[in-house]
């Protein structure tokens, strides 16, 4: 479900509160290099959420394969900004 | 171990969620107290539905046992369901990890399952297509997963199923627990029942049945069992989970008990899906059947947690039934329905009831029947109008009712 503070702020910003909210996590804990899977401890249910919210959030469709390839925050934020700009 | 002819069914452990409050000792103080659990909808649902008001669980967050991350993948039912079988586990001195839980099995069920969660998911794709469903909307829904969760946080191995039976849900699993225990299959069960339909469709659905009562003027006197100017049931949320435990492996460990279940009855009227049968037949045959089962007399019976929900024709079916299987046995049992008070908690009623019946062994109280000011004509029960009241109780019989004609009584005895 989309969150309205994540409507304003940058990519990075807004990426970054997705995935805070997600998971519940500190901003501290979200760092560029942090890989979801490996780092955060999700699961492959909760990178569909996760994926799905951004789609929601960012108005574009992000196909399975995609999905797959992006696993740390910066992967997110620089996949986000190649599909927005 | 003892063979299964006479291995008996001990409860040792109660957990509950309720209108009435967070946990067993807050809803049975309500329930002695004489309080009605019912209030006004959130106001976005107020506004909409023709029925302003419910039996809902408040201030959950300071009991929910699960992170907020982790809350959002399952409906509030199957949440419910957790933090009563957490406390129902804690009462009984059961700690994950525990041998005879690891063997354990879990049978909690729900009248409807993760309505919410169902709603909010076909909303999604509605607005947004199939992209839009989220992963968490089939195994934070489907019934069976409140006893899925649950497992899975007390590490019970052993089986594990809902069974469905609309408000006959919580006994139907209490009733199959205890034959698992009482045929050796297993020496400890969690049973019970959940449910959340206090939901914009669960309402409305209900609504249009002319089920539920429309006293919006007056919410807390809405639930008035067998009273001639009951209009219907309130919905009620929440959650009832027992530990049912062979008793002498209960005994062994030391546990606490609560009390036996007795005997069990069960019939369907095979007769309308969701009026009762006017004559009470299958109600009759189905308290005969725990009364035989148990291998009691009528005349053994000291109290009726009765199923008795606040509709017109239902309560007056099961009084006619309950005056027929007593006759003319003086004393008559005490007859009351705590739905007075939480409101009818659907799938979960049948085990809240339960405890109830077992805490009214406990305190050696009868749990009274609220708002009953002006009984219905021919109902000739003592109903405990208003007032709990002390009794010697030794046998209890509680009675649910569902929607198909399903019937089931459960007779519980005093330990001693």
């Amino acid at each position: 479900m989309s969150q309205d503070n994540s409507q304003t702020g940058s990519i990075e910003e807004r990426v970054k509160k997705i995935i805070m909210e997600k998971l519940e996590v500190a901003e501290e804990e979200v760092t560029s290099e942090s890989s979801l899977r490996d780092d955060m401890g999700v699961d492959s249910l909760e990178i569909t959420d996760i994926v799905m919210e951004l789609e929601e959030v960012f108005d574009i469709e992000i196909s399975t394969e995609d999905a797959e390839k992006i696993q740390t925050v910066q992967e997110i934020i620089d996949y986000i900004q190649s599909r927005v700009t | 171990m003892p063979g299964a002819a006479v291995r008996k069914v001990a409860v040792t452990g109660l957990g509950m969620l309720s209108p009435l409050g967070n946990g067993v000792e807050a809803s049975w103080a309500g329930i002695l107290a004489g309080r009605s659990g019912i209030r006004v909808l959130e106001p976005a649902l107020a506004d909409v539905l023709p029925v302003r008001f419910a039996g809902t669980v408040s201030d959950f967050d300071a009991v929910s046992p699960l992170s907020a991350r982790d809350s959002a993948k399952y409906d509030e039912f199957v949440l419910y369901a957790l933090a009563a079988g957490r406390e129902a586990c804690a009462s009984a001195g059961l700690r994950r990890g525990d041998a005879c839980l690891e063997q354990a099995g879990v049978a909690v069920g729900s009248g409807i399952g993760g309505l919410g969660l169902i709603e909010r998911n076909i909303k999604r794709f509605e607005s947004g297509g199939a992209r839009r469903v989220s992963p968490y909307f089939v195994p934070g829904s489907i019934i069976s997963m409140a006893a899925g969760l649950l497992s899975m946080d007390i590490g019970a191995r052993g089986p594990n199923f809902a069974a469905v039976s609309a408000c006959a849900t919580g006994s139907h699993n209490i009733l199959l627990a205890a034959t698992l225990i009482r045929s050796g299959i297993v020496d400890l069960m969690l049973a019970g029942g959940a449910e959340k339909a206090t939901t914009p469709g669960g309402v409305s659905g209900f609504a249009s049945l002319q089920a539920l009562s429309r006293r919006n003027e007056d919410p807390q006197a809405a639930s008035r069992p067998w009273d001639r100017a009951r209009d219907g049931f309130v919905m009620g949320d929440g959650a009832g989970v027992l530990v049912l435990e062979e008793l002498e492996h209960a005994q062994a460990r030391g546990a606490s008990v609560h009390g036996i279940l007795k005997g069990f009855g069960m019939s369907s009227d095979a007769y309308h899906s969701t009026a009762p049968e006017p004559n009470g037949r299958e109600i009759l045959r189905c308290m005969e059947n725990a009364l035989r089962e148990g291998g009691v007399t009528p005349e053994q019976v000291d109290y009726i947690n009765a199923h008795a929900t606040s509709t017109p024709l239902g309560d007056k079916v099961e009084c006619q039934a309950i005056q027929k299987l007593f006759g003319n046995q003086a004393p008559c049992p005490l007859v009351s329905s705590t739905k007075s008070m939480t409101g009818h908690m659907l799938g979960a009623a049948g085990a809240v009831e339960a405890i109830f019946s077992l805490l009214a062994l406990r305190d050696q109280k009868a749990p009274p029947t609220i708002n009953l000011d002006d009984p219905e004509p021919g109902c000739d029960l003592d109903f405990v109008a208003h007032e709990a009241r002390a009794l010697d109780i030794d046998l209890v019989l509680s009675n649910s009712f569902g929607f198909g004609g399903t019937n089931v009584s459960l007779l519980f005895q005093r330990f001693s």
